[in-house]
């Protein structure tokens, strides 16, 4: 099993396929990368970033990529939200944050919304959210797949929309993310 | 069959816990351990608890840390699971809420594939996330995604459905395409249960059940009503149901909870759990008939 993974790993490394036509290491990156505009403040979030315990790394940006300086910070995607909240309570704003698989993924822009009568469910990506129209109560969260998915409901659930904390001062997660988007819809629905 | 559901609670300071679950009421007992049936995994545990009761076969183990989010019971979970954790004590594993973390991720499998034979292996949730990330997803026997999610296993180049591209179309009539890219890209499992209005199983085969009846609207908005279908499909397939016959139980019987409990938007998961053995019950004489 050990020297399949080696041969597969110096398939990979020659552009071979495996033998089953699949390519041995076809794995997805799941880190992201910070941007900023001065050296200074890519040091600064390096440092804050390391103590809260976010396991982050300086490295040089790629080369498809000519903004900001010249270095970056690397970072797990999935901790996303966390990372956005600590950087804007320090008063550091990245130029940019991208994902590294594809430097010109974009996140979710569409949103999928469903009447059920008196309730209103809204759904981003993978999130889902829900409200009663009648006294704007968040009834319902569904979907997702991160661990702040399940503590997030628990924090939101029977609040109404006036009351309940913003997923993003909850949440870490991508999946935090994508419910602070429907979330913001949902709101923006529900106005006057 | 020995299975175990491995996941995590939303508190901080859970500990570890490997062991026995039991349901009692709306909330799951871990030995001296009480945890509220809301949603996630807890929600998965009851729902398999109380199948396999209906079922007669051994109860799940649970392999829980607390996690909200940062990832710490995650990794405690992961750790325990790459280290020192022995694969052939299990026929069949559940994979849940878990931070996705490729290298973890990739360790457990390391370590998994010591082991001849190998136990089920089904992925649902973050774990299903990085499943597919790590390339590893035709290991896996079967991933239980909903359209959003399926839109992301579509989606050969995105690394967590918040970044799945627009021009993956992800209303329920284009599920189909969407599993045919998946397999085409080498990003599903082996089986596929998608959840929506209406349910489908699929293999690269294609499409092997669409299941629209009985069908409760409100079920949808519900926290949870995802993790009973994994709890019960889990459940089905421990009763060695092959698992393309499991899924297509386990959304009868997914139905027929949501029926029998009549909820609206506003209801919680725990309100419907106490249906499930009727729910059961019929799912599997519908097929009978």
């Amino acid at each position: 099993m050990f020297w399949d993974k080696v041969i597969g790993v110096a398939r990979n490394i020659a552009g071979l396929k495996a033998p089953g036509g699949r390519h041995p290491d076809s794995r997805l990156s799941d880190r992201a990368i910070l941007v900023f505009e001065h050296t200074s403040e890519v040091i600064r979030g390096e440092t804050l970033l390391k103590e809260a315990g976010i396991p982050v790394a300086v490295k040089g940006p790629p080369p498809e990529l000519r903004t900001g300086c010249d270095l970056v910070i690397e970072f797990p995607l999935t901790s996303h939200l966390e990372v956005s909240r600590l950087l804007a309570e320090a008063r550091l704003h990245p130029l940019q944050v991208l994902p590294l698989q594809d430097l010109l993924l974009e996140p979710v822009s569409l949103y999928h919304v469903k009447d059920f009568g008196d309730y209103l469910m809204v759904r981003a990506a993978n999130m889902k959210i829900t409200v009663d129209k009648r006294d704007r109560r968040i009834v319902n969260i569904s979907g997702g797949g991160c661990p702040d998915v399940p503590y997030l409901a628990e924090s939101l659930v029977g609040k109404t929309l006036e009351d309940a904390p913003p997923p993003r001062t909850l949440g870490h997660t991508l999946c935090g993310y994508a419910l602070q988007l429907a979330y913001e819809e949902l709101v923006r629905r529900c106005a006057g | 069959m020995r299975w175990l559901i491995v996941g995590t609670v939303p508190r901080e300071g859970f500990p570890l816990y490997a062991g026995p679950c039991q349901v009692e009421s709306d909330r799951l007992q871990l030995d001296e351990l009480t945890v509220p049936i809301r949603r996630g995994t807890p929600a998965l545990l009851a729902a398999a608890c109380t199948a396999a009761a209906v079922l007669g076969v051994e109860p799940p183990q649970a392999l829980l840390a607390g996690d909200i989010g940062r990832g710490q019971g995650s990794a405690r979970i992961y750790q325990h699971l790459s280290s020192e954790f022995d694969f052939s004590s299990v026929d069949l594993m559940v994979f849940h809420y878990l931070q996705p973390d490729v290298d973890w991720h990739n360790r457990v499998y390391t370590a998994l594939e010591e082991y001849d034979p190998k136990p089920l292996l089904i992925a649902d949730a973050g774990f299903m996330y990085v499943a597919k990330m790590s390339g590893f997803a035709e290991s896996y026997d079967l991933f239980t995604p909903d359209a959003g999610e399926m839109a992301f296993l579509a989606d050969e180049t995105a690394p967590h459905p918040f970044y799945t591209r627009g021009f993956i179309l992800q209303e329920e009539e284009r599920i189909p395409e969407l599993i045919s890219r998946a397999y085409a890209h080498e990003n599903a499992a082996r089986t596929l249960l998608v959840k929506g209005s209406c349910d489908l199983v699929a293999s690269r085969q294609g499409i092997l059940e669409k299941i629209c009846e009985p069908a409760v609207e409100a079920m949808e908005p519900i926290g949870g009503t995802g993790d009973t279908l994994t709890g019960l499909v889990s459940a089905l397939i421990a009763a060695r149901h092959p698992v393309p016959q499991a899924c297509l139980l386990a959304a009868r019987a997914n139905r027929w909870m949501g029926t029998l409990a009549n909820p609206t938007p506003a209801s919680c998961v725990s309100d419907l759990l106490p249906s499930i053995p009727d729910a059961l019950t019929r799912a599997i004489s519908d097929r009978m008939s």
